[in-house]
C-alpha cells in the first residue's frame, strides 16, 4: 500500500505534464477547427524533432545534476559545418560523420574540463556556448543554403502513415534517439550511474562507481545529441546559419523540467522530456492557430508553465521527504 | 587459530606536519570481531582510511592475506576484498534499495541489466541479514537503520573478506543495535573478519573478540579480556572521570520559560503540552522515529505547528520561522551536524561567529578583534582541539565539530538551548564534557532541551523527562531515581501505568 503511493508520487510530475498536455490539446480542439487533425499532431513532431533530440541529451545531463548551456551553439555550428562542407562538395555521409564527431568531441572536452578541474558545469558549458557560437561566425556570417541531393532527399521525403498522414525522416531519427536513450538510462550500468551521480555524487564515488568517466560521457552524449539535432535542423531548414538555435539551450532545459526531471538531478524520465517537448509544441500550435497573438506569447506561456512545474516539484519532494 | 587476514605494521601518517598515526600496528583474523577503540582524534578514522586506500602511508606496511597491498582507493579496496560501511550512509536515496545494493555490479543478460535477477539477488542478500522489505522502493523512504543494513548488504555482495564497520550503530535505537550485532555474529560465524569501530563501550564489550586501543595517534595496546572501566582508562589515558553523580537533586527550575499547549503538527507530532523551566534540563526520550526531533523542530519554528500555541514568559509567540525563534532567545543544535549545522568549508572561527552575526544583522559586522576574542574564549571553554580558529571545520573530529556547533549557539547567550543528539558519534571523554557543560549552563539559568537515543545519558543530565512513543508524548516524569528500565517500560506501555 505504501509502496503504491510512493511510486505514484514519483510519477506525479509526469502525470501533471500529461494532464496539462491533454488539457491544452482539448482546449485547442474545442476552440479551433482542424486542431485535432492527426496531421496537425504529427506536424508538431516534425517541427520539433531537432529539439527533441537535443532535449534527450540534456535529460542525461540534468539527471546527473549538471547543466549544458552549449547545446544551442553546437546545434548552430553543426548546421554551418554541414552547409559549408557540403558546399565544398564533400559527400553527405562524411559530412554527417564529421559533424557528429565534432559535437561529441566538444561535449567530451567540456566534460573532461568539468571533471578534472572540478569546475561547475554551468560556467564550463557557458564558455563552450560562446566558443561554439563564435566558431559559427568564423565559418560564415550569413546563411548558407544546402543543395546536396541527400540532404534535400531527407528533408523532403515524407514517410506515409495510415490515414493519409505523414512524418519526416527527422521524426523517425528523433524517436530512435529517444528509444535508445530510454534503453541506455534504464538497462545499462552507464544509465544507472547517471542516476546515482545525480542522487549523490559523493556516495556514488564511495560506492566505487566510475563517477568521473560517467560525467565525461554524459557531456559527450549531450554534445552528440546537439550535433545530431543540428543535422536534423539542417535537414529541416536546408540551411546553415550562425543565427540558428539562439536560446535553444533554454528551450531544451524547459522541456526537460516541464517533463518532470528535477533540476538538481537524480529523478526524472526521458519519456517525460518527450512530453515536455510536446507541451512546448502544443503551445506553439495553439498560438499559431489563434493567429491574433504575437509569437512571444509562446515564451510567456512557457515561463508560466516553468514556474508551475518547479513549484509542483518542490511540493512533491517536500511531501515525500 | 587461522592465519591473519590483515596485518598493518608500523603505520605512520602525517597531515601537514601533524602526526595522525605514529608507529601503529593492527592485525585482524578471519572469523573475529576486532574493535578499534579510542577517543575522537585518536586516529581510528585515519587508520581505516589508510587501510581502504583513501590516504597513502608515510611509513609502514599493510599485508592483506600475506601479500603487501596498497589500495588506490575505496573502490580498489572493495574489489580487493576490504569493504567499508561508514557512519554516514553513503548510498543514493533516489535509487531503489535493490539498485543501491548492486549498483556497479548488476546482474546482466545480453548486455542489459537483468532487473528481475537484480531484485532477486537483493532480496537474497538482505535475507542473509534477516531483513525483508520491498526492494523496489526508493532507499530514501527507509529509516536510517534500514539504510545502514542496506549498506552492509552492499558491502557483503563483493567477495568481502574484511568488513570495516565505522560507527555503524550511532544512529540506531537499542532494538536495531541488537539486530545489527546479531548480523555481525552470524557473519563472524561465516568466517568474516570484522573491524568494528564504535563509541559504545557496552556494544564493543558485548561483541568484540579483541580490541586495539589508540590514543593520540599511538598504539596503546591490544586486549582480549578487559573491563569497561579499564578500557576507558586506556582510551583517555587516565582513570574514568566520575560520570555518575553529575547532578544532585531534581531542580524544578526558576519559573517557566516556555509553555507549549496542545502544540502539534499533522504527520509529525501529535498535540502535546510541555513546560520548560529556566535553569533546568528537559530530556526527550523515545525510540528513533518516535518524534523527538520533530518535537524539537516545532519548538524552534523549523516546522510550523498546525495546532496549539507557544508562550514564552507568558506571552503568546508565533514561531513562524527559526529566525523568530532565534530572536526570542531559542537556539537549536541539529542532530545532523554534517548537513544541517556545520559548514565544512568554513573555518572554526567563521562557523562559531555565524549565528551571532546573523542575530546582529549583516549591516553590523563584528570586528575581527572581537571575533578573535569570542572564538578564543569558546575554544578554551569547550576545549576544542586543535585550538586553531583558522582550521577548516570539516577537518575536525566529530566531537570537536559538535563543540564548534555548540559554541556557535552559546555565544548568542540563548535562554533556551535545544540539543538534538549532541553526543552522537563522539567518544566517552567528549561526551562527559558535553554533559558536564549542560549541567553548568543550566546552573547559570539557561533552559535546555536534551535529546538523545541513549537513555542513560538522558537520565544523567535531565531534571524532567518527556517520553515519546509513536509521535505522542506519552509521559512526563520527574527524574528522581528514574532508571532506563522505567523509561523502557513507559515506552512499552505507552504511558498507561
Amino acid at each position: 500500500m505504501t509502496t503504491l503511493t510512493v511510486s505514484r508520487k514519483r510519477y506525479l510530475p509526469i502525470l501533471a505534464t500529461l494532464v496539462m498536455l491533454v488539457g491544452a490539446f482539448g482546449f485547442g480542439s474545442a476552440r479551433y477547427d482542424g486542431f485535432a487533425d492527426s496531421q496537425v499532431v504529427l506536424n508538431l513532431l516534425i517541427d520539433n524533432a531537432f529539439l527533441l533530440v537535443v532535449a534527450a541529451g540534456m535529460t542525461f545531463v540534468i539527471l546527473s545534476g549538471g547543466i549544458d548551456l552549449s547545446v544551442g551553439s553546437v546545434v548552430a555550428l553543426s548546421t554551418l559545418v554541414s552547409a559549408k562542407l557540403l558546399g565544398h562538395g564533400w559527400p553527405a555521409p562524411v559530412v554527417i560523420l564529421v559533424v557528429l564527431v565534432i559535437g561529441a568531441s566538444l561535449g567530451l572536452g567540456m566534460g573532461a574540463v568539468i571533471h578534472f578541474f572540478e569546475l561547475q558545469p554551468f560556467v564550463v558549458t557557458l564558455a563552450g556556448m560562446f566558443l561554439a557560437r563564435g566558431l559559427c561566425y568564423t565559418i560564415s556570417v550569413e546563411s548558407i543554403s544546402i543543395t546536396n541531393p541527400f540532404f534535400t532527399y531527407v528533408a523532403q521525403t515524407p514517410i506515409s502513415l495510415p490515414g493519409g498522414t505523414h512524418v519526416s525522416i527527422g521524426v523517425v531519427i528523433a524517436l530512435v534517439v529517444v528509444a535508445v536513450g530510454v534503453y541506455v538510462l534504464h538497462y545499462t550500468r552507464f544509465g544507472r550511474t547517471v542516476y546515482a551521480v545525480g542522487g549523490s555524487e559523493q556516495s556514488a564515488m564511495l560506492m566505487g562507481l566510475p563517477v568521473g568517466r560517467t560525467k565525461i560521457q554524459i557531456y559527450a552524449v549531450s554534445g552528440f545529441c546537439s550535433a545530431l539535432g543540428g543535422l536534423l535542423l539542417a535537414f529541416y531548414t536546408l540551411s546553415g546559419n550562425p543565427l540558428h538555435a539562439i536560446g535553444m539551450e533554454l528551450d531544451a532545459i524547459a522541456a526537460v523540467v516541464i517533463g518532470g526531471t528535477v533540476l538538481t538531478g537524480g529523478s526524472g524520465y526521458l519519456l517525460g522530456t518527450v512530453l515536455g517537448v510536446t507541451v512546448l509544441g502544443v503551445i506553439q500550435t495553439l498560438i499559431t492557430f489563434d493567429g491574433t497573438l504575437s509569437s512571444w506569447w509562446t515564451r510567456i506561456v512557457i515561463g508560466a508553465l516553468l514556474f508551475l512545474f518547479i513549484v509542483l516539484q518542490r511540493l512533491v519532494t517536500r511531501r515525500t521527504r | 587459530m587461522p592465519a591473519e587476514i590483515l596485518r598493518m605494521t608500523g603505520i605512520r601518517k602525517e597531515f601537514a606536519g601533524v602526526v595522525a598515526l605514529d608507529d601503529v600496528d593492527f592485525r585482524l583474523f578471519p572469523g573475529e570481531v576486532h574493535a578499534l577503540m579510542g577517543e575522537n582524534g585518536a586516529g581510528k578514522s585515519t587508520l581505516i582510511k589508510v587501510l581502504t586506500g583513501v590516504h597513502g602511508v608515510d611509513a609502514g606496511t599493510v599485508l592483506f592475506a600475506g601479500e603487501p597491498v596498497s589500495f588506490a582507493g575505496p573502490a580498489a579496496a572493495q574489489r580487493g576484498g576490504v569493504s567499508t560501511v561508514y557512519q554516514e550512509v553513503n548510498l543514493c536515496p533516489n535509487l531503489s534499495v535493490a539498485e543501491n545494493i548492486l549498483l556497479g555490479r548488476e546482474p546482466r543478460r545480453f548486455g542489459r541489466i537483468h532487473w528481475s535477477a537484480l531484485r532477486r539477488r537483493a532480496v537474497e542478500l538482505l535475507a542473509r541479514l534477516e531483513v525483508s522489505l520491498d526492494v523496489s522502493a526508493p532507499l530514501g523512504q527507509q529509516s536510517i537503520a534500514v539504510q545502514q543494513l542496506v549498506a552492509i548488504a552492499r558491502a557483503l555482495d563483493v567477495d568481502a573478506r574484511v568488513l570495516v564497520l565505522d560507527e555503524p550503530t550511532s544512529s540506531l535505537d537499542p532494538g536495531e543495535v541488537e539486530r545489527l550485532l546479531g548480523v555481525m555474529r552470524s557473519l563472524r560465524a561465516q568466517g568474516m573478519a570484522i573491524l568494528f569501530v564504535s563509541h559504545f563501550i557496552d556494544q564493543v564489550l558485548a561483541i568484540a573478540d579483541r580490541m586495539t586501543v589508540l590514543r593520540n595517534g599511538k598504539l596503546v595496546g591490544e586486549y582480549t579480556d578487559i573491563t569497561a572501566r579499564e578500557l576507558v582508562a586506556k582510551m583517555i589515558g587516565k582513570d574514568l572521570p566520575v560520570l555518575e553523580g553529575l547532578r544532585g537533586e531534581v531542580r524544578h527550575g526558576e519559573g517557566t520559560l516556555m509553555q507549549a499547549s496542545d502544540l502539534g503538527r499533522k504527520g509529525s507530532v501529535a498535540p502535546f503540552s510541555l513546560e520548560i523551566s529556566r535553569g533546568s534540563v528537559l530530556g526527550l526520550a523515545g525510540l528513533l522515529g518516535s518524534g523527538r526531533t520533530e518535537l524539537a523542530r516545532l519548538l524552534f519554528g523549523a516546522d510550523h505547528a498546525d495546532s496549539g500555541e507557544v508562550r514564552i514568559d507568558d506571552t503568546p509567540v508565533a514561531l513562524r520561522s527559526p529566525r523568530v525563534a532565534v530572536s526570542k532567545g531559542i537556539a537549536f543544535c541539529s542532530e545532523n551536524r554534517k548537513t544541517e549545522g556545520l559548514i565544512q568549508d568554513l573555518t572554526v572561527r567563521e562557523n562559531i561567529i555565524l549565528a551571532m552575526q546573523a542575530a546582529r544583522g549583516w549591516t553590523r559586522p563584528l570586528s575581527r578583534r572581537r571575533q578573535d576574542e569570542i572564538v578564543a574564549r569558546s575554544i578554551e571553554l569547550l576545549d576544542i582541539r586543535p585550538a586553531d580558529p583558522e582550521a577548516r571545520a570539516g577537518d575536525l573530529s566529530g566531537g570537536n565539530q559538535q563543540k564548534v556547533l555548540l559554541a556557535r549557539w552559546l555565544i548568542t547567550e540563548p535562554k533556551l538551548l535545544i540539543l538534538d543528539e549532541p553526543t552522537r558519534g563522539i567518544d566517552v571523554g567528549a561526551k562527559a564534557e558535553i554533559q558536564r557543560l549542560v549541567a553548568e549552563l543550566t546552573a547559570d539559568g539557561m533552559a535546555v532541551v536534551f535529546i538523545s537515543a541513549e537513555l542513560e545519558e538522558v537520565l544523567r543530565v535531565s531534571d524532567k523527562v518527556a517520553v515519546l512513543r509513536d509521535r505522542h508524548v506519552v509521559a512526563q516524569l520527574a527524574n528522581d531515581s528514574l532508571t532506563p528500565d522505567d523509561i523502557m517500560a513507559t515506552i512499552a506501555d505507552g504511558g498507561e501505568r
